[in-house]
């Protein structure tokens, strides 16, 4: 990968796209521009989070993910489905039926990424008990913030860079699982493909460009929406196999407070859907969150089963997950590992092993909030900003293809958009302009001059 | 670089709104994130203090090269003892605005503690000014 150009999920569909204000209004970070009466993404600033694919009233924001046909180039194929995979469907189809399913598709083996969800709360603990210490030199700051959400992680690296040193330091569960396939189960094995069944955007782009790590043991991520009809029609044929060892904790991650309510932590807040992530980390920054131990942040409505690949309303797949999850707790050979699990060199349950999970590259900010890197030049450019911003209207309509006049102000300093750019002033110009022409006309030659 | 901001003293959910612009003017000014918040919360809870206890004021923040000073002026009631304002856990905060999660008695100590330099002029009746400086460069004296 080259750094100067990151891989984005997120991509516009040129074709469907009318140009509308739709999604610049709509994005977070300010990613989105239209030009040329179509809506590009800036990506520098996009941090995947979906918002623009949620909003687009013409399906022209769309995230690419890998097609079924990528597992064909494997000896041994592996699922790693998300929680939100089994909320999609009705709860008379057990998870063991839906993992039945995805083998009917053409995998060789499953692995649940609730399951390796459990491992990642067992490190966070180890690092909240960690951080409790006195006088420990690599204590987290409290809050300790969750990064498991992608878009999270790339929200704080580009809007709240102070919030860095608050970040879990923690791989995600569909990397834990990737490397429970590759490096326990079928160590030293070739050919070994291991595919995430996912309902994130933003985990496409994080397989391929990882954060905290240097390579991702993910070779594809498949969207749930594009499985979701030939697994929806493989359920109905499909003898289910008791193939599930996921707890009710690793699944209920796929919702909002799945993964507090996981930790056990009684000091956590909850939040989900991206606006409210922010206002939670501008209080966070304000230094409001005092008593906090633990912050859940997830980009999307009710967390990841509201992700942008999935297809069931979050709300109800909300539900059904909790209903899952409550099925679980009163099935006693679910909740505790089978012998033959147990036994095996799965589980990462000794401190070393916890510590694996741990990230080994720094997550550094992306400063694309600076208008230069020389803060005197920017403190001019931020004058001329402020000037600019005091003659445009006001009224953020977008028509300029920013998503505010403060926005095109800053473009205009940066050099990206220039004053006509808005149409109100556009208008003044021409009044202006036509005004000199009427004055001109007055003015005649002393010859005609009668 | 001059900004002014009316906080206003009616209305305690827009309480806040100076301090996040000028979080975002010192982020595009390509300012340290540290230094950053500790600008944002020094500032924040000046700004509550003015609208819960003075009725709001105005907030001014000239920001040099080096430093970022901050002004904020009202004419509430005033604070008879600065000493024992400045103590942590002293509070006159009504029981409504802790139950907000405020007026634990940190703000000012608070203050000190993220501003490099500090200072109050306040008379009983008339009114306060308080003076914050943060320097970009300096490391110490930080939280």
């Amino acid at each position: 990968m080259n750094p100067a150009l990151p891989f984005h999920s997120v991509t516009l569909d040129s074709e469907r796209c009318v140009g509308c204000t739709t999604c610049l209004k709509k994005c977070p970070t300010e990613a989105i521009r239209v030009r040329k009466g179509k809506a590009r993404i800036i990506d520098g600033r996009c941090i995947d989070c979906g918002e623009c694919i949620r909003t687009c009233p013409h399906g022209a924001k769309k995230a690419i993910s890998d097609p079924l046909s990528v597992i064909s180039g494997y000896r041994i194929k592996v699922a790693l489905p998300a929680p939100a995979l089994f909320a999609q469907f009705e709860e008379r189809f057990s998870i063991d039926r839906v993992l039945s399913a995805l083998l009917a598709l053409g995998f060789d083996e499953v692995f649940e990424v609730a399951e390796a969800a459990d491992y990642v709360t067992e490190a966070t603990r180890f690092l909240a008990k960690a951080s409790c210490l006195d006088g420990d030199a690599s204590a987290l700051p409290r809050p300790i913030i969750s990064s498991a959400c992608p878009a999270v992680v790339k929200l704080i690296q580009v809007r709240y860079p102070s919030l860095l040193p608050h970040l879990a330091p923690v791989i995600s569960p569909m990397e834990v699982a990737a490397r429970i396939v590759k490096e326990r189960i079928h160590a030293g094995e070739e050919g070994v493909g291991v595919f995430f069944v996912s309902p994130c955007a933003g985990k496409v782009t994080i397989s391929r460009a990882p954060l905290g790590y240097a390579r991702s043991s993910v070779d594809g991520v498949i969207g749930i929406k594009d499985l979701y009809v030939p697994l929806r029609n493989a359920l109905a044929q499909t003898p289910e196999r008791r193939l599930s060892r996921a707890k009710s904790s690793g699944l209920q991650w796929g919702r909002t407070e799945g993964e507090a309510e996981a930790l056990g932590e009684r000091r956590s807040i909850s939040v989900d859907g991206i606006a409210n992530v922010i206002g939670l980390l501008e209080a966070l920054e304000n230094g409001k969150l005092k008593d906090v131990a633990f912050i859940e942040a997830n980009a999307c409505p009710a967390g990841c089963v509201g992700g942008p690949l999935i297809v069931e309303n979050p709300f109800i797949a909300r539900t059904r997950l909790r209903n899952r999850a409550a099925a679980c707790v009163g099935n006693p050979s679910r909740e505790s590992l089978s012998p033959e699990v147990a036994n095996s060199s799965i589980a990462p349950a000794t401190r070393e092993s916890l510590m694996e999970l741990g990230w080994t590259e720094a997550v550094k900010a992306r400063s694309s909030l600076a208008l230069d890197a020389d803060m005197l030049k920017a403190m001019i450019m931020m004058e001329e900003m402020d000037q600019l911003v005091t003659t445009l209207p006001g009224l953020d309509c977008g028509s300029c293809g920013a998503p505010s006049c403060q926005a095109l102000a800053e473009d205009i300093v940066r050099g990206k958009a220039v004053e006509t750019d808005c149409i109100f002033k556009l208008r003044e110009n021409v009044r202006e302009l036509a005004g000199r022409l009427l004055a001109l006309e007055e003015l005649k030659p002393p010859g005609l001059d009668r | 670089m001059k900004y002014r901001y009316v906080v206003p003293g009616d209305d305690f959910s827009r309480a806040g709104k100076a301090s996040s612009e000028i979080k975002r003017i010192l982020g595009q000014l390509g300012i340290d994130p540290t230094m950053v918040k500790r600008t944002t919360v020094a500032m924040y809870e000046a700004e509550i203090n003015m609208a819960i206890h003075a009725g709001g004021g105005v907030a001014e923040a000239e920001i040099g090269p080096e430093r970022i000073a901050i002004t904020m002026r009202d004419e509430g009631p005033g604070i008879p003892d600065i000493e024992l304002a400045m103590t942590e856990g002293y509070s006159t905060a009504p029981e409504w605005i802790r139950e907000l999660g405020f007026g634990a008695g940190m703000g000012l100590p608070n203050m000190k503690r993220n501003a490099d330099e500090l200072s109050i002029e306040s008379a009983v009746g008339k009114g306060t000014t308080l003076r914050m400086t943060i320097y970009f460069k300096k490391a110490e004296g930080g939280v």
